[in-house]
């Protein structure tokens, strides 16, 4: 007989300046009554259960190989195609520019696919997608203001821009220069970062030229998802949208319509990568599109480790990035992605910045293991949720997040699990921090299906509040049909107070040392997580993504 | 070394601090004394830089240095330590971080470059003797599940490790067994040096045996009612604070 039990809501946490902490530990089922935002769960509930999964998203940052390089050589193959072809789509004006025009329709999304070389399966698939896109209307229930977004006012498609090369580092804009600096940034990899061209002594070519090389003799294909499409058709048609399908959600569909790039990435049957994918990415590709596409297949006992980001500053005219990413784990593999994402915020205002709508989810196969760790601080809104299909008996899935917002930012983020094999495993560790005038949500779904035998869930989440405008809210949904699953769910919401500051300043530390020092121990946990040069980074970048919030 | 004139202060319009006058010179100890509510906590926040109070003084300096152009991290720099009361807890960041961020600001403002790790690491260790602190607590956060008495044993350990010109004991002994005291305070007592002062914050006479003050003074409501030596405390100990409470009474 299941028990029903309404755990702390806290999501009218609001602008709370006192002290507030709540701790509930909860054995057995339960299942949230939504209150006041009945609207918002429920939709929340049955898209999560009609498909599994639903999630907006956004970009992250990528980091490709050279991109320099690529983008040249993109350039190329784009002009190419257009002056060979006698541009029967009708934008002849343009066939000088690496543009489309603004707009979205069917020839656009044809001319795409032409551009990209793809096979025709891949238009039909694009085409799908978006006739589908054309029924659906954008989703209301995020805890998120969102102006309205013209979806006819935006480039669909532009080769990614090379971007001025400036001669030295003297011409970087001093507010960028500082913040590498403070990132501890090695000057050879601001260079890049800034777009100032780089002398022979940082060969990234040559780096990468390395790493292909070992990573070919084993048999991992890592590679532009365009590539992969035309190279490896069988495996990328085998497994693209087998984990988000078009129809998942309103991004997902227009993602899937008109993708740009993104990466793909194969680990065969038993092979271990050698070297973390972060290590290899570590320079970002500048200009990406603003849909990306990544797809990740982890065969039979392989195990990756992906870090997708860079915790320098990025800097994107775009304002909507709406990427997919799809992770397969299967039987017995183990696949460890980790995101740090530091878009543009906007300024202190809240004018720009990035909206992050992305969506992001594995497929656990038997023993499978997938981890997933997110490190967010960037972007005007960021609306995600990694999640895991834990579908496969005795598989496990992680979340790992830190989501930081400031001044005007919104974050609504977290995950879902959802257990369908018996004795699956998941563990959610969530810390949020709000500062300034920012509103940060924990949104999540644990669903546990009637065949789960012995599902166990632990989820924790806590939220830590700076200053007295800033909201944090929680929204933890739990669907559980069987009753042999054990449940547990933790949270907390705490506040820098005056003491801790106090008692560091004492002991000579700036009050902007202390906030860095004690919110970098309040997410020392997740942060633990990453890869370790990215941890120490990452923590630097929440130093300074706080910068102005105290004081 | 703190020359402290006629120092006022208040928080929410109520005066806590009605006109103190109090001077203290390297090489000695003061202890001051006064039944709950006379103000001491205040007084160490106040020398400390708290901004929870409205502070007006003719004077208030710390080596020459007006305390009032300085925020609390630069008189903390400056060599002014407090030991806390009630030290608070910052999860997840430990105690060996910390100090050496701590450490490391303080040589900075004295333009002496970072301590390396090992030397760090050395140091601590040594100072952590000081206090027969656990090694091994260097690397739980800072106070983080600490006993009391741990607590106040950490105090000592990081005013060791600081080295301050002036270090205010608030209430230091508080909450502590006959050991834990026995320890702390000759801790303190070790530490102390004639080019520097401590100024300890006690109900008790027993922390006195082992810190000799030079000095001994009562706050009552805002105020130094009485200053004397050591047998002071023995009398205040035996005898309570009536019959100076009642000698003030205007």
């Amino acid at each position: 007989m299941p028990r029903h039990f309404v755990p702390r809501n806290d999501d009218l946490l609001f602008l709370r300046s006192f002290p507030f902490s709540v701790l509930i530990p909860l054995r057995g089922l339960f299942f949230l009554a939504a209150r006041k935002n009945a609207n918002k769960f429920a939709f929340f509930a049955r898209s999560a259960s009609s498909v599994p999964f639903f999630s907006l998203f956004l970009h992250d940052l990528y980091l490709r190989y050279n991109l320099a390089e690529r983008m040249k050589e993109q350039n190329i193959d784009i002009k190419t195609t257009i002056e060979e072809s006698d541009y029967k789509y009708g934008f002849t004006s343009d066939i000088e520019t690496e543009f489309i025009p603004k707009g979205l329709n069917e020839e656009v999304i044809r001319l795409i696919s032409a551009k990209k070389e793809e096979p025709e399966w891949m238009l039909e698939l694009r085409l799908k997608a978006y006739r589908h896109w054309l029924t659906m209307k954008h989703p209301t229930w995020g805890h998120l203001d969102i102006p309205e977004i013209d979806f006819n006012d935006i480039i669909y498609f532009a080769a990614p821009k090379k971007k001025k090369q400036l001669a030295s580092m003297d011409e970087v804009d001093p507010e960028l220069k500082a913040t590498f600096d403070k990132l501890g940034i090695p000057l050879e990899e601001q260079k890049v970062l800034a777009g100032v061209a780089v002398d022979a002594v940082f060969d990234s070519v040559s780096v990468k030229t390395t790493f292909q090389k070992e990573l070919a003799e084993k048999g991992i294909i890592f590679c532009p998802i365009s590539e992969a499409i035309r190279e490896y058709p069988e495996l990328v048609r085998k497994y693209l949208g087998s984990v988000v399908p078009y129809a998942d959600n309103f991004y997902a569909a227009l993602n899937t319509a008109v993708f740009s790039d993104g990466s793909f990435c194969y680990i065969p049957k038993g092979v271990r990568c050698p070297v973390e994918l972060s290590t290899y990415f570590r320079i970002n590709a500048q200009g990406t599109g603003q849909f990306e596409r990544t797809l990740i297949v982890a065969d039979e006992g392989a195990y990756v480790s992906y870090l997708e980001g860079c915790t320098a500053p990025q800097r994107d005219e775009n304002q909507l990035h709406a990427a997919v990413v799809e992770i397969v784990v299967e039987r017995d593999a183990e696949v460890k992605y980790s995101t740090v994402q530091n878009w543009y915020p906007g300024d202190k205002e809240g004018k720009g910045g990035i909206y992050n709508f992305v969506t992001k989810r594995g497929l656990c196969k038997e023993n499978a293991h997938l981890f997933w760790t997110q490190v967010e601080t960037g972007s005007a809104i960021t609306w995600k949720y990694p999640s895991c299909v834990l579908m496969g008996d005795n598989s496990v899935g992680e979340f790992y997040s830190v989501a930081m917002t400031n001044n005007f930012q919104q974050a609504d983020t977290g995950t879902k699990m959802i257990h369908i094999g018996r004795n699956t495993r998941s563990r959610i560790v969530s810390k949020g921090i709000s500062a300034g005038q920012s509103q940060n949500a924990y949104r999540g779904l644990v669903k546990v299906m009637p065949k789960a035998e012995n599902a166990r869930n632990y989820s924790q989440c806590d939220s830590l509040l700076i200053g007295d405008r800033c909201g944090a809210h929680t929204f933890p949904t739990v669907d559980c049909r069987n009753s042999s699953a054990q449940l547990e769910h933790e949270a907390t919401t705490s506040k820098i107070s005056e003491e801790q500051l106090f008692y560091c300043n004492q002991r000579g530390l700036s009050t902007e040392d202390a906030v860095g020092l004690i919110v970098g121990g309040y997410a020392r946990e997740v942060l633990a997580k990453l890869p370790m040069e990215f941890a120490v980074e990452a923590q630097k970048l929440l130093s300074i993504s706080l910068e102005g919030s105290v004081g | 070394m703190l020359k402290i004139k006629n120092l006022r202060a208040s928080v929410d319009g109520k005066e806590i601090l009605r006109g103190i006058d109090f001077e203290v010179k390297a090489g000695e100890v003061h202890a001051i004394m006064g039944p709950n509510g006379s103000g001491k906590s205040t007084l160490a926040s106040v020398i400390a830089g708290s901004d929870k109070f409205t502070v007006e003084a003719d004077e208030l300096s710390f080596e020459g240095e007006d305390l009032r152009d300085m925020s609390i991290e630069e008189r903390a720099r400056k060599g002014l330590f407090l030991g806390f009361q009630y030290p608070v807890e910052i999860p997840g960041v430990t105690m060996a971080n910390f100090m050496k961020i701590a450490v490391n600001e303080q040589r900075k403002s004295r333009g002496e470059e970072p301590l390396t790790a090992a030397e760090f690491l050395k140091m601590m260790r040594e100072k952590a003797k000081v206090v027969e602190l656990d090694a091994k607590m260097t690397s739980r956060a800072v106070n983080e599940g600490f006993s009391g008495g741990e607590k106040k044993k950490n105090e000592i350990f990081q005013m060791a490790m600081l080295d301050p010109k002036l270090a205010i004991l608030d209430e230091t002994d508080s909450g502590l067994d006959i050991d834990a005291l026995r320890i702390v305070a000759t801790g303190v007592t070790k530490l102390h040096t004639p080019q520097n002062a401590t100024v300890v914050i006690t109900h008790y006479q027993r922390l006195l045996d082992y810190i000799v003050p030079d000095f001994v003074h009562v706050l009552y409501k805002g105020k130094i009612i009485y200053s004397g030596d050591k047998s002071l405390a023995l009398k205040l100990e035996k005898e309570g604070y009536d019959w100076l409470i009642n000698d003030y009474k205007e």
